[in-house]
């Protein structure tokens, strides 16, 4: 194994996600323009424009034709990447589940932008969160290192389980703000990341093959199990890889979520993407002030880390779910994800959900401060005055 | 080797399944091509009048089913197993080596 020199580059998330793209050595890239993922797509044609990147580029006419497309390259055994956001990625949502249904490992970055209407073009992670059930993994990056990381360990668990997976970030927080990435050099990609063996070949006449055909209700079922299972196997994958990311260039990605100060903590902030990166920071000085806090940041959500999160609510009082999501007539989607998990266990801490940032609204260091404050109120009170906490809100 | 030249297709057998781990992992294959004998669904049958037929397999190419194979000898053959008699071999011929006619069952 060649010595490892990462190659510091300064760039947006969205090319870093572009230059993961074209190190994981693509071969097909198919997808439509779309604020704010568009410049993913333009870096990677200039790649292609460059001869830098080998890749077949697919222009097409919606973000539908776009996974189409995707979906098409990766059946026939083609490394296949694609990109979108928001009302592109709703638009693609019947194809998601043609892509996870043939068990084709296609990767996609998702930068997260909220919802229209009203029209928006700022950052909420209810787009992607509401492909939670089209079989997709996903992984939600914290910042641009994130964002290049998560692209080529994605393929890797991706092809290894045959299940697609997106990469997840914010949008203009990551997508658009520039912040120095380290790359990994050609080679000591190639090694980590080889050609896909895709599970069957198109090309094989003599044993030819329809992929998408009909099952009655005969077989249907069996193979859903599959998809469930395969899921399933992806938390030991997902665990591997990571380790074996943090062996070779020096940043583990081995929990599925990323803990600190949990261990003496009175209660946690768990959340997903840069906000993290917020409350990270927020943390470190709320411990500077004496207070017992930590954090657990939700790297993959889909396959849900359940195993990790018991462990983390064993051993607090509270968690404070803070959303950048919600799932209207009910509550934020994580909170919601977690509170199913710890149901049928004796650890319940106290769960309180404080709905944040919706729609790119600024999300700060003493934001934070006020939610520690008030998780530490509702904690000393023994019980909840309100479940569900739209923090922002001009009352 | 291509097989689709040359030979017969195999006996292809209805797939039944009676245990989840026998299933392949992406849903394949299940109830299409080889499998599905779409021969049964026939009322027409293609008759091929070798004396007319200039070996050009555009009839070959056109088959939607896997139903026309390249013999041997160069001319073509028909798999009565998954030909539906759906006619377009004949209406593509174009020297009019292949007449349709209606099945005697």
């Amino acid at each position: 194994m060649a010595e490892y020199k990462p190659i510091r580059k300064v760039v947006s998330g969205n090319y870093a996600a572009a230059y993961a793209v074209k190190h994981a050595r693509v071969q097909v890239v198919a997808a439509y323009p779309i604020t704010p993922q568009t410049s993913i797509i333009e870096k990677i044609a200039e790649f292609i424009a460059n001869g830098e990147a080998d890749i077949q580029y697919v222009p097409v006419e919606s973000e539908h034709s776009a996974m189409a497309a995707s979906i098409g390259a990766s059946a026939a055994g083609a490394r296949a990447f694609t990109a979108t956001s928001a009302q592109g990625l709703a638009l693609m949502h019947e194809m998601l589940h043609w892509a996870s249904g043939a068990r084709l490992p296609v990767v996609m970055v998702n930068v997260n932008r909220a919802m229209a209407p009203p029209w928006s073009v700022w950052d909420d992670q209810t787009d992607s969160l509401a492909q939670r059930d089209t079989g997709w993994m996903q992984f939600y990056a914290e910042n641009n290192q994130e964002v290049y990381d998560g692209v080529l360990m994605s393929f890797k668990v991706a092809e290894t389980v045959n299940v697609p997976a997106m990469v997840i970030e914010s949008a203009f927080i990551l997508s658009h703000t520039y912040d120095v990435v380290e790359m990994i050099p050609q080679e000591l990609v190639d090694e980590f990341l080889p050609p896909r063996k895709p599970l069957y070949d198109l090309a094989d006449f003599s044993r030819a093959i329809s992929v998408g055909a009909l099952a009655t209700p005969n077989d249907y079922y069996e193979f859903r199990y599959k998809l469930a299972k395969a899921m399933e196997d992806a938390k030991k994958v997902i665990k591997d890889v990571g380790k074996e990311f943090g062996e070779r260039f020096g940043r583990d990605y081995s929990e599925m979520i990323e803990k600190g100060y949990v261990d003496d903590a009175d209660f946690v902030f768990m959340g997903m993407g840069s906000l993290m990166g917020t409350v990270k920071e927020a943390v470190d000085l709320l411990r500077k002030e004496g207070y017992k806090v930590g954090y657990a940041k939700v790297r993959w959500f889909r396959p849900f880390p359940k195993e990790e999160l018991l462990e983390i609510a064993e051993s607090v009082k509270g968690i404070a779910v803070l959303d950048r999501n919600f799932s209207f007539g009910q509550e934020g989607i994580l909170f919601n994800e977690a509170k199913g998990v710890l149901y049928n266990t004796s650890a319940r801490p106290i769960m309180k959900n404080y709905i944040v940032g919706l729609g790119g609204r600024d999300f700060t260091v003493p934001d934070v401060k006020a939610i520690a404050e008030d998780m530490k109120r509702v904690i000393e009170a023994g019980k909840l005055d309100r479940e569900v906490e739209w923090y922002h809100l001009k009352r | 080797m291509n097989t689709l030249f040359g030979e017969k297709k195999t006996e292809a057998k209805k797939i039944v399944f009676t245990s989840v781990d026998q299933y392949p992992e992406a849903p394949i294959s299940l109830a299409t091509t080889l499998s599905n004998f779409t021969g049964d669904w026939r009322t027409f049958i293609p008759v091929i009048i070798e004396e007319k037929c200039v070996k050009c397999y555009i009839c070959w190419k056109f088959c939607p089913e896997p139903a026309i194979y390249i013999r041997e000898d160069g001319y073509v053959g028909i798999d009565y197993d998954y030909c539906k008699g759906c006619g377009i071999c004949a209406n593509e011929c174009p020297t009019n080596a292949i007449t349709m006619e209606k099945e005697e069952k």
